[in-house]
């Protein structure tokens, strides 16, 4: 595999560092005017999710990681894994629950996701920005409330619960953001 | 990618108005305003600071030369000080190959100047005096080295052996992935990461007297341990200036020059011609002076709270 000497790395490369697959958050350059110079590397562990930090001396070099993003579309939960099917090759790929994470919430069968690879295995699923899914409960809201001001929780058919306007009843579809799981309008079936 | 300029015009003008206090403080105490090549045929030898090569032909001529762009103006401004110049400054642009990040451009802004029967200590306080006069951020705190490292991570730096500096770093939290098996390595290590961040906010800090493994250009003395009459200028943590009293001695300079070059070999770096008009001055006699050089872009980040440099430059690289 190739590597990065710390003057190359930038935000968003893969590279292994600790024997683990990493993406980049940000590479600083840290040099006195007469002193040595390094390169303070922060990056997520692809693995554990977690931002941590390194010290390298500049002109050292980092191996790249085999990292690809991949369109999937989710098909099924059998109860201990999620599967997977790539839309080009049909590959298949399962992932277990601490893999799938909080994605999770926002997967609904047949719908299209992005799966991290890291040397053609599945790492992490990322679901789209947008989904529509349909609330299985919620409270009736109040009568001629039509502002959404306030608000009330609503579970969805994936297990996520958001906050809904109190006019959206259950049983109807919803458009959530997943990024940060707000409610973003009504969708007509 | 835009043609625009990286400054605004707001800078540009705070830009110009710190050129002018600097030039006015020194005019009123009689420090002549000089200037040096910033294109040069040798250039310093330093394992730590790389030069920018530049090749010139004559007109007509096949012959290529290989010329450097000055690192800083040093070993030009000390030949006019041992040819008598007395107190000189100067404000140039600076060159420093590889060097690019928050706080770092190729190509810099340097406002350097001597003083003849100053030690470093009184060089201090002209800084002092300018830091106020442009900053107006009071007083400056002032900070032996050892006492910098043994308040803040509580080992000394003149005696901490590799074993001690290293699990020092990681006592701190810092986890270095690359081999490091030089002191001075693990010391600017420290310094840069666990010391400057907890260097006060609201006033500059002067640390002074520094490991006689980074003398540099200042002279050493022999107390115990010994030091090197060195300081460094910080304000909110970020290195500002670099001071020396200055080294007079010709042998023991060019001793100093052929260590660089030794260890630029075994760095494989580029080996650099000793500059031989500078320790020739020296021979001759150079003044008993302190000189420092401060970067005029950092101290501009500073004032205007920038968040990277390239906003104080025109345009940045």
């Amino acid at each position: 595999m190739a590597s990065y000497s710390t003057s190359e790395i930038r935000g968003g490369m893969k590279v292994m560092i600790d024997n683990d697959p990493c993406a980049i958050v940000d590479n600083e350059f840290v040099k006195p005017g007469k002193g040595q110079a390094f390169n303070r590397i922060k990056y997520r562990n692809l693995k554990s999710g977690r931002v941590v930090e390194r010290t390298y001396k500049s002109g050292d070099s980092i191996e790249a990681a085999d990292v690809t993003d991949i369109e999937a579309q989710y098909l099924y939960n059998d109860g201990s894994h999620w599967h997977f099917m790539c839309g080009d090759t049909f590959e298949q790929y399962q992932m277990d629950e601490a893999q799938v994470s909080d994605s999770k919430l926002w997967l609904k069968e047949q719908d299209k996701c992005v799966l991290t690879l890291w040397n053609g295995s599945p790492l992490g699923v990322a679901p789209q920005n947008f989904v529509i899914l349909k609330i299985t409960e919620t409270d009736p809201g109040v009568r001629g409330d039509t502002s959404g001001g306030g608000g009330k929780p609503a579970k969805l058919e994936t297990g996520a619960v958001v906050r809904v306007p109190l006019f959206v009843q259950q049983g109807e579809l919803i458009k959530v953001d997943t990024r940060d799981g707000s409610y973003v309008a009504r969708v007509k079936e | 990618m835009s043609w625009k300029p990286s400054a605004s015009f707001k800078t540009l003008h705070t830009r110009a108005k710190i050129s002018a206090q600097v030039r006015d403080f020194f005019s009123k105490r009689n420090v002549l305003e000089v200037q040096t090549p910033l294109l040069s045929s040798t250039s310093v030898t330093d394992p730590y600071i790389q030069s920018i090569p530049a090749i010139f032909q004559r007109t007509g001529s096949q012959v290529q030369e290989t010329l450097y762009l000055q690192t800083s103006p040093e070993y030009a401004m000390k030949r006019l000080l041992a040819a008598g110049s007395g107190p000189i400054f100067q404000i140039c642009k600076a060159f420093r190959q590889g060097e690019v990040g928050t706080f770092h451009q190729p190509e810099f802004t340097m406002l350097e100047w001597y003083r003849p029967d100053f030690n470093h200590h009184d060089l201090m306080n002209e800084m002092d005096d300018l830091l106020q006069l442009v900053l107006n951020k009071g007083k400056a705190e002032r900070l032996s080295y050892a006492a910098a490292f043994v308040n803040t991570v509580g080992i000394n730096p003149h005696f901490a052996s590799l074993e001690e500096l290293s699990f020092c770093a990681k006592k701190n939290g810092i986890i270095v992935n690359s081999t490091i098996t030089d002191r001075d390595a693990w010391l600017d290590l420290i310094l840069t990461h666990c010391i400057e961040p907890h260097f006060a906010n609201n006033h500059p800090v002067f640390l002074y007297d520094f490991p006689i493994s980074q003398a540099a250009l200042a002279k050493i003395r022999n107390e115990d341990p010994p030091v090197a009459s060195r300081f460094e200028v910080y304000y909110k943590g970020i290195e500002l200036a670099n001071g020396f009293h200055e080294l007079q001695d010709s042998n023991e300079q060019r001793r100093r020059f052929e260590n660089n070059l030794h260890q630029r070999n075994k760095l494989d770096l580029s080996p650099i011609p000793i500059d031989e008009h500078f320790p020739a001055a020296l021979s001759h006699g150079l003044p008993d002076c302190s000189g420092v050089a401060l970067g005029l872009d950092r101290l501009l980040m500073l004032i205007l709270s920038a968040e990277n440099i390239r906003e104080v430059v025109s345009f940045g690289f």
